[in-house]
């Protein structure tokens, strides 16, 4: 219906991949027995303060810097109150007036047509990312009318990246948020593991005719997968347009998405808006963030983050590792999309260049064709590859250097692929699927099968 | 420890209190609530672990008003804490009996508040020295009238850790004790960075001792002038100006000086402690720890039993007062502004201070202690707001003060003085302190129940320092 744009934004919250949480020692584990990760702190006991975690900041700076964020050298903590089960002490503690980073940039990309051979690339506006302590998890027990509450979660410090309304379909969400993945996965700073709730996303979806203003927003929650955000963006503005089409308005609220049958749900809040109470948090001094020229030598650099020394050690974020690797072998742009995409496949990839005489180019075909198909077809990661690259490297070079032809290629990497520990070589001789190279050899052969079935033309059953 | 000359420390062996808003590892802890009434922590306050590794022995926790709201003590769920002095032999001289049948307990004076059980345990001579906490004037206040020595050390120079909070940005832990130098004393093995609390200064902090002569002439002592309140008694008025000629004959420059914004600290402070107080109090919900009600229909109606039986009336008004400054349509008109204000109060201070003024002296309390039956005439809310007002701009300000005892009023009683002083200069705020105090000779309470003691043993009593 092209009278209607929509308006997609994102709030994403990444679990920071640290040893112990935000404000406490307590560790952070996930799948660990309930309430055995829990701090005095963390269980809100009176008398009890937060301390601020190291690391976290320096998982947020460096969040920020690959982000294109400003850092703020300056940023503060609030109490942000609501009472709930999970949220022991009444109150989370977050950063609302003046947050660690602000105003930068993700770029994506995405397939035109679904054909992986025109890729366009977007960007969406990063508004800010903060620091906060995760809630715990309550699990409602409806049978007993009870509540089982488990604070392992309670404090473990998350980032929120604010995504401002740039995106417009469920496809684009869905591409900014797997670009955001690699991303902390490439930094360390989140393992952003969405089935382990390490990343969870809440889209906020309005539709408005062009030239009108934006339209009313819903938020949408309890999105568990990537693809699941693609399909409950794109429900959510199909069944707004419906609305508005039939004459109905959109209301403010919060949906949640039922993955079973596919459509949002009203969360019907009782208490209408709520009213959080944002106070600064008293506990907490300011965070004050140095870099290379305000940082004084009598500085106790255990107590100091440096943002430009975090910047300096920023590794290859993806776009780039993209770039090197199309500028190095000479594939595709979207190649390397692909590469990076699995966990596992660049450097399998590489490492398969690495050992064959196979251009690069050629190489890429085996990879993306042949070991993703099969990766996929038995839902396999790239790790858990019967085929090491070493094995797949031998049979490559068995092609190139025309020892067998390329169905025969085929057909060993689908005997390699039973996991037998045969080498190439070994499978080649097994079923002789030897090229014969030698001229004399091929020409004695021929006549022999001529002379022994005279009225056989033969087409080359050698061949 | 101590025949073979190994103590743990100074304090080996040394009784002291400790109030219970402070975490006792083990041992009950309740902030004189329902709500805490049986919960045991399992953790020791970090001002509480020092004294417990110096060797103090803890002789108990003291009585307060709930959760340290209150300025009379009088308000916790233990009852009111009585001044000892109503037991003397100096207040019952003044306020004889009039007849037989008038019951003498019905005279009985408060001790302030809300450290009361903490001042009464040093000015009843059980313990050596008590912790209380100070707020607004909680330690100072409940010192004036039990005639000890009550210490408010500069915000960020004693752990917080494990103090139950009031008002995280004001509260300090405070130190009773009956003699100046046992308040150094007990000061340097309390104060220094503490990495659990995030609030403590970072920088070294050098224990000191008081010298014992004390020459006071190079001083400059300010006098400001609106702390001439419409409450103060002629009393305390004259003590007062009796203490500033003190100082002036001595050889002290005293002069006048201005807090302009004293005015608006009350209702400043107000807005600041309901505020942080709702969200402070926000953590009791009857689910982890603490009191939890039998309400079983929902989590909701669960939290609100459990916190309407938990709390006393004090607490859930400044709560329910708290919440509403802190309402998205109320925070700019009400908690920004109190926080702008608090920042005119502060620089009051620096201004003063930073014109030459070394030391601010003035009352600490309106008047003597009043006896419980008049006290609460008024509810909690009006005699925190008139007996705050003396005390309450150092923690705005989180300057350090001290009330030392000055006289006995025409009823008996003690008055104290407070003096103020610059952000961590509490060697030379004890010093000036202690100079007052060796001129006050404040006299020794006598208490008339102590059969088995002669009193004039303890009227010269040395501090521990001079053992």
């Amino acid at each position: 219906l092209a009278s209607w744009l929509p308006v997609v934004g994102l709030e994403i919250h990444a679990q920071i991949s640290s040893n112990s949480k935000l404000f406490s020692g307590s560790q952070v584990q996930f799948a660990a027995p309930p309430n055995s990760l829990v701090s005095f702190f963390d269980a809100s006991l009176p008398g009890t303060l937060p301390v601020l975690n190291r690391r976290c900041v320096e998982a947020a700076v460096m969040t920020g810097l690959a982000l294109n964020c400003s850092i703020n050298k300056k940023s503060l903590f609030d109490r942000k109150h609501y009472f709930y089960a999970d949220l022991p002490a009444g109150y989370q503690i977050t950063q609302q007036r003046v947050p660690i980073a602000v105003n930068g940039s993700l770029s994506y990309s995405l397939c035109i047509d679904n054909k992986m051979s025109q890729m366009v690339t977007k960007t969406v506006r990063i508004k800010q990312i903060q620091l906060e302590q995760d809630s715990g998890k309550s699990l409602h027990d409806d049978a007993r009318s009870q509540t089982l509450v488990d604070l392992n979660r309670a404090g473990v410090g998350l980032m929120e990246v604010v995504m401002e309304p740039d995106m417009c379909c469920g496809e684009e969400a869905a591409a900014a948020v797997r670009e955001l993945q690699l991303i902390l996965q490439t930094l360390g700073s989140s393992q952003a593991i969405m089935a382990e709730g390490q990343l969870r996303v809440d889209a906020n979806v309005s539709v408005h005719h062009p030239g009108e203003p934006y339209g009313v927003r819903t938020e949408v929650k309890n999105i568990n997968s990537i693809r699941f955000l693609a399909k409950a963006v794109d429900y959510e503005i199909q069944r707004q347009i419906e609305e508005l089409e039939n004459g109905g308005t959109i209301l403010n609220e919060t949906r949640a998405f039922d993955s079973r049958l596919g459509c949002t749900v009203s969360m019907r809040d009782k208490e209408g808006k709520q009213d959080y109470r944002f106070m600064p948090e008293p506990n907490l001094p300011p965070l004050i963030l140095y870099d290379a020229k305000s940082l004084r030598a009598n500085m106790n650099h255990q107590q100091v983050v440096n943002i430009d020394w975090i910047r300096e050690r920023l590794p290859d974020l993806p776009s780039v590792k993209r770039a090197k690797l199309v500028e190095l072998y000479g594939i595709l742009p979207e190649h390397s999309f692909t590469l990076l995409n699995e966990d596992g496949l660049a450097e399998y990839f590489e490492n398969v260049v690495k050992h064959t005489q196979m251009k690069p180019k050629k190489v890429i075909g085996w990879i993306l064709n042949e070991l993703l198909s099969f990766l996929k077809e038995r839902a396999l990661e790239v790790k858990d590859s019967p085929v090491s690259s070493f094995l797949l490297a031998d049979l490559l070079n068995l092609l190139e250097r025309k020892e067998i032809s390329s169905s025969a290629a085929k057909q060993v990497f689908k005997e390699l692929w039973k996991g037998e520990g045969k080498t190439p070589l070994e499978i080649v001789k097994e079923k002789q699927l030897e090229l014969l190279q030698d001229q004399e050899e091929l020409e004695q052969i021929c006549q022999a099968v001529i002379d022994r079935q005279e009225d056989e033309v033969g087409a080359g059953m050698l061949g | 420890r101590l025949h073979p000359g190994q103590p743990l420390g100074v304090l080996d062996g040394i009784p002291v209190a400790v109030k219970d808003n402070f975490n006792t590892a083990g041992i009950e802890t309740t902030c004189a609530s329902n709500m805490l009434k049986g919960y045991i922590p399992p953790y020791n306050a970090t001002v509480v672990q020092k004294l417990l590794d110096q060797g103090a022995v803890l002789l108990g926790k003291t009585n307060l008003d709930e959760f340290a709201m209150g300025s009379g003590t009088t308000d916790g769920v233990f009852g009111p804490v009585r001044n000892p002095w109503s037991y003397s032999r100096q207040y019952k001289e003044k306020n004889p009996s009039k007849s037989h049948s008038e019951n003498e307990d019905s005279k009985w004076v408060i001790t302030g508040g809300s450290s009361g059980g903490s001042a009464a345990a040093v000015s009843s001579f059980t313990c050596f020295a008590a912790l209380g906490s100070d707020t607004g004037g909680s330690t100072r206040n409940p010192a004036a009238h039990c005639g000890v020595v009550g210490l408010k050390p500069t915000y960020g120079l004693i752990s917080r850790h494990g103090l139950i909070p009031l008002v995280n940005s004001m509260d300090v832990p405070g130190i009773l004790t009956r003699h100046v130098d046992d308040a150094a004393i007990v000061l340097g093995l309390l104060a220094g960075h503490d990495p659990k609390d995030s609030t403590t200064i970072q920088d070294t902090f050098k224990p000191f001792e008081l010298p014992h002569s004390i020459d006071i002439r190079k001083l400059c002592i300010g006098i400001p002038k609106e702390y001439h309140v419409p409450g103060l008694s002629s009393e305390v008025q004259a003590l007062w100006s009796k203490a500033a000629d003190l100082f002036k004959d001595a050889g002290a420059k005293v002069i006048e000086v201005s807090l302009p914004h004293t005015p608006y600290s009350i209702v400043c402070y107000h807005v600041l402690c309901t505020a942080e107080v709702a969200s402070n109090m926000a953590r009791f919900d009857g689910l982890e720890y603490g009191h939890r009600a039998d309400m079983k229909q929902s989590t909701e109606s669960m939290y609100a039993a459990t916190r309407r039986e938990g709390f006393n009336d004090v607490v859930r008004g400044r709560i329910l007062s708290g919440n509403y400054f802190l309402l998205k349509e109320n925070y700019e008109n009400y908690f920004v502004k109190a926080q702008k204000v608090r920042r005119l109060i502060a620089n009051d201070f620096v201004k003063v201070f930073g014109s030459g003024v070394d030391i601010l002296l003035t009352p600490t309390t309106l008047s003597d202690a009043a006896p419980y039956m008049e006290f609460i005439k008024e509810d909690n809310r009006t005699r925190s707001a008139q007996d705050d007002i003396l005390t309450q701009a150092a923690n705005m300000a989180g300057l350090p003060a001290v009330s030392v005892p000055a006289a006995l009023s025409k009823r008996g009683l003690p008055l104290g003085l407070q003096f103020i002083g610059r952000s961590f200069q509490e060697k030379q705020l004890l010093t000036v302190a202690k100079w007052f105090e060796n001129q006050a000779k404040f006299p020794v309470i006598h208490l008339e129940d102590m059969k088995r003691h002669d009193c004039s043993d303890f009227q010269h009593q040395k501090s521990v320092s001079s053992l």
